[in-house]
């Protein structure tokens, strides 16, 4: 726009010289004086820190506001974990911001549930009906039975509302569908999980090894730029993943592993790396406990054991882990994020933490690093009631004994009436878009129906929404302030959201919203703040920083922690042994075994290819595929398949076929790129595409969903966890 | 001595995630559907032997410079540092520059002008949004001229090729591999 009255204006200035100068500004009209290069003008009057939602990684960002609008976003070079640069999907946080599709007014249903049919009514009406429902339930069945479902750094408000509601049952799915066995793979093994930002140092590794992460495709933007540094410094780069991804392209070894076999290969790699006496000898000597167990365990597990299992070549097995042993400790066995596979996940994770501890990289300089987080007080709110009630997320009769947090998928069971240890009644949904994330969605629409009440907070009207009684529409993350941000990292800090522009249409920020139900039902003493930057300069205040300066930057700095054992950090290990346990004993206590045992998976039907899902660098599952600036790029998935299976299917690249699974659901159309980069027994789909939801108009029936072909996930007997590589689909013509 | 200015990337870091073509559309105010870069990844071989190279591509700002050469009003000329620039009060839309293009670099802008990328030369020659956004910190810019630069030492120390050499324009986007 700057440029066009830039354009008149000097069309303006010509023509009135023109009368008193001649040809002089003529020629300049043409352009015939020095070139001149154009400037977009997208600088702005303001720039404003703030930190990035659009996935979950909350790197630091500057947003250049001109005349009231967010023009661009850019990376704050004071943030670690930005450092000034960004994935595609930070970049194009104004997609979000301007989404002529965001909720803009407070809507209540008007016909039967599901039908996505509502009529808009007032921000007073529709926290009423919460605020009634909340109350209603708790009267009638006690609060536990309201649930939250959350996910994204706005949820913190809500966490709060439901811990004073009463109801210990708050769950994301970012536990039992994601990372949550992983945790619990390493809190048995280290006695303290992986957290997120990610532990590693993948920076200063000499060698990195992942195993199904396919960062690059997967753009947490530190670990990506780490990479890449650890790639620049020429560290051996080890991909295990039956897809040549992009990372796999980085690689000094590809190891196109049959899905569903890792575990035999982590344990080949354990034999070859204590055969070959390859492992870190005295650092397994003064911390860890079972070497002797575990000498045993993979005394017969040698590479030419795995290769019928794994499909991978001795000779690859062996090379591999001696590249390891040669860069030990200064080695990173990514420890994975969406980890839910096959439902011996903890298992499988733990393999990778004892690889790990065997290398000795644990608390050393290019493995996993053991950082802490900068001084923060929280809040002096009053004290919760607690009122005793266990979760509801534990079938009938059953339990996951080591689950060290609330299960979404349990939840999700425990509103189908009779399921559960009790039934969960009523839903508030914040950022989380459970048709499609959770498996098996024939059973979440059944728990839909089967609910009391649903209220679903969300800046797009996304599938949950649709199934919402009331639907609370909330500002976007450069609209609103929020939580502040101290996580634990190698270079500690304190960061601020704050709001760039005020809100658009009638959204509201969570802190407002949790803070007016609190109000609504009684609980108003848990809110004494007037808003969310009163709250955030009280907890900067305890901690001794002034608030106005945080927000100038964005990014308050600790200095760089001490993070290995070198740097004096104690060897200390919250297992029950005091050390690295490579033999769990409180695995063995709950009646699970206590190193991981590879088992085989059920393969797929003749015909039938193993349903693999991932990532597209430019969206973070289905929260972004709506985004028209990021679509640009990447506007639908395409499901991968060999030139092989694509042959004997006789389908053709980009022809459109509906996936079939083993249970004959079916996908919406999807675009089919033939290719070398899979192997013939798998095909690939990136998640979060396929949406349905009628207010999605952009991103509706783009490309195909996986949720709909989870109609099977093999639960991980340990911890809960949904593992949904267990599915075959085929081909149909579309 | 007049400035060279030069874009040099690293194939071998390069994730092709795209971030340079998002950042470069906010930056420069790109309108929807043009692209002033964009980002290919090229596989070669047949399972398991494959090799990928990733490249974020974008006007090669060549020394001999078809563009130039074929426009009728001298928008495209010759800029600072020895970049290709379009003037869009000269353009007329006429597409010349856009056949003889042997990169498909550019592409007509919806109020009537072609555009491309400028290396963003708002900038004056300090930096690109490219540059500065890419996570892999494949992108280097800077001055050929200067010996100190890094593009210099990127280009003296390691193996560079261009695209389309053929072409025989003499791009001035050198890619590491």
């Amino acid at each position: 726009m700057g440029w066009s009255r830039r354009s008149f204006l000097k069309i303006g200035a010509g023509a009135a010289g023109g009368l008193a100068l001649g040809g002089g500004l003529i020629s300049d009209w043409y352009g015939l004086d020095a070139p001149r290069a154009t400037d977009p003008e997208t600088d702005g009057d303001r720039v404003i820190p703030t930190f990035c939602e659009l996935c979950f990684w909350r790197c630091g960002v500057l947003a250049y506001v001109k005349n009231g609008r967010v023009t661009k976003i850019k990376g704050n070079p004071e943030h670690p974990l930005s450092r000034g640069r960004l994935c595609p999907r930070g970049a194009g946080g104004t997609g979000l911001l301007y989404d002529p599709d965001r909720l803009k007014t407070p809507l209540v249903r008007v016909r039967k549930r599901g039908e996505e049919a509502f009529e808009p009514v007032g921000w007073d009406d529709a926290l009423d009906r919460v605020a009634e429902a909340m109350q209603r339930i708790k009267k009638e069945h006690g609060p536990e039975a309201f649930a939250l479902f959350q996910h994204g750094y706005g949820s913190s408000w809500f966490n709060h509302l439901f811990r004073t509601y009463g109801s210990p049952n708050i769950a994301a799915p970012s536990y039992a569908q994601c990372r949550g066995p992983r945790e619990v793979g390493f809190q048995m093994t280290f006695g303290d999980g992986v957290g997120s930002p990610e532990r590693i140092d993948m920076e200063r590794a000499d060698c990195i090894v992942l195993i199904g992460s396919h960062l690059g495709e997967n753009m947490h933007n530190t670990q990506v730029q780490d990479f890449a540094r650890g790639l620049g410094r020429g560290a051996r780069i080890i991909v295990v993943d039956p897809r040549f991804s992009t990372a796999a392209g980085k690689a000094h070894h590809w190891l196109p592993i049959k899905p569903g076999t890792d575990i035999a290969l982590l344990l080949a790699w354990m034999n070859v790396l204590i055969e070959e006496n390859l492992y870190d000898r005295d650092y397994v000597e003064a911390y860890a406990y079972g070497f002797d167990q575990l000498k045993a365990h993979v005394a017969d597990k040698t590479p030419e054991w795995a290769y019928p299992r794994t499909g991978l070549r001795p000779e690859a097995i062996r090379e591999t882990a001696r590249a390891m042993g040669a860069a030990k400790p200064a080695v990173v066995v990514h420890p994975g994020r969406r980890v839910t596979w096959y439902g011996d996940d903890t298992q499988r994770t733990r393999a990778i933490a004892i690889l790990a501890a065997l290398l000795g990289s644990w608390g050393r300089a290019g493995g996993y690093l053991l950082p802490s987080a900068m001084k923060l007080p929280k809040f002096p709110y009053l004290r919760y009631e607690e009122n005793g009630a266990v979760t509801a997320d534990r079938p009938k009769g059953g339990d996951y004994p080591l689950a060290d947090a609330t299960l979404a998928s349990g939840l999700c069971n425990a509103t189908v009436p009779g399921s559960s240890v009790y039934d969960v009644k009523g839903w508030m949904v914040y950022g989380t878009n459970l048709p499609l994330t959770l498996p098996d969605p024939a059973n979440t629409a059944r728990a839909l129906q089967a609910l009391d009440f649903i209220v679903a907070i969300d800046v797009l009207p996304a599938e949950i929404c649709g199934w919402a009684d009331v639907v609370l529409p909330e500002a976007t993350y450069l609209e609103r302030c929020d939580e502040l941000d101290a996580p634990a990292y190698k270079e500690p800090f304190i960061a601020v959201r704050q709001e760039v522009v005020p809100p658009m249409y009638e959204s509201k920020p969570g802190w407002w919203i949790a803070r007016e139900i609190a109000h609504r039902i009684g609980l108003e003493g848990y809110f004494p703040w007037a808003d969310s930057m009163e709250y955030a300069k009280d907890r900067l205040h305890a901690a001794g920083h002034d608030c106005d300066a945080l927000r100038a930057t964005g990014v308050i700095r600790g200095p760089r922690v001490p993070c290995t054992y070198e740097e004096g950090v104690a060897p200390e290990f919250s297992t029950p042994s005091g050390k690295i346990e490579l033999y769990s004993t409180s695995l063995a206590e709950a009646g699970f075994d206590p190193m991981p045992v590879y088992t085989p998976h059920e393969e797929a039907p003749p015909g039938y290819h193993r349903l693999l899902v991932g990532r597209v660098p430019t969206h973070s599952f289905g929260r972004t595929t709506n985004n028209r600036l990021l679509s640009e790029v990447c506007d639908e998935n395409e499901v991968w398949v060999s030139t092989a299976a694509a042959r004997e299917a006789g389908i053709e690249h980009g022809s459109r076929v509906v996936l079939v699974n083993q249970d004959g659901a079916e996908s919406m159309p999807v675009r089919v790129k033939v290719t070398e980069r899979i192997r013939d027994d798998s095909v690939f789909l990136a998640h979060g595409f396929g949406h349905t939801a009628n207010g999605l108009t952009f991103a509706r029936g783009r490309g195909a969903d996986d949720a709909v072909l989870t109609t099977r996930y093999a639960v991980d007997p340990i911890m809960g966890g949904t593992g949904i590589n267990v599915n075959f689909v085929t081909f149909k013509r579309a | 001595m007049e400035p060279r200015y030069v874009m040099v990337l690293d194939t071998r870091r390069c994730v092709a995630c795209s971030a340079c073509v998002i950042v470069c559309k906010t930056e420069n105010d790109v309108p929807e559907g043009g692209f002033r870069d964009w980002v290919v990844s090229e596989t070669r071989g047949r399972f398991p032997a494959l090799s990928t190279e990733n490249r974020s591509l974008r006007c090669n700002h060549c020394a001999f410079a078809p563009c130039i050469d074929n426009c009728p009003t001298g928008a495209s000329h010759r800029g600072p540092g020895g970049t290709v620039q379009i003037d869009r009060v000269k353009c007329t839309g006429c597409k010349n520059c856009i056949s003889a293009c042997p990169y498909d670099a550019r592409f007509v802008h919806p109020r009537g002008f072609i555009d491309k990328c400028t290396f963003c030369m708002h900038r004056k020659g300090a930096y690109t949004a490219c540059q500065t956004v890419c996570p892999t910190e494949c992108i280097h810019f800077g001055d050929a001229n200067d010996p100190g630069s890094e593009v210099s030492r990127l280009l003296a120390t390691r193996d560079h090729k261009v695209v389309a050499p053929e072409a025989g324009t003499r791009p001035r986007v050198h890619y590491l591999v």
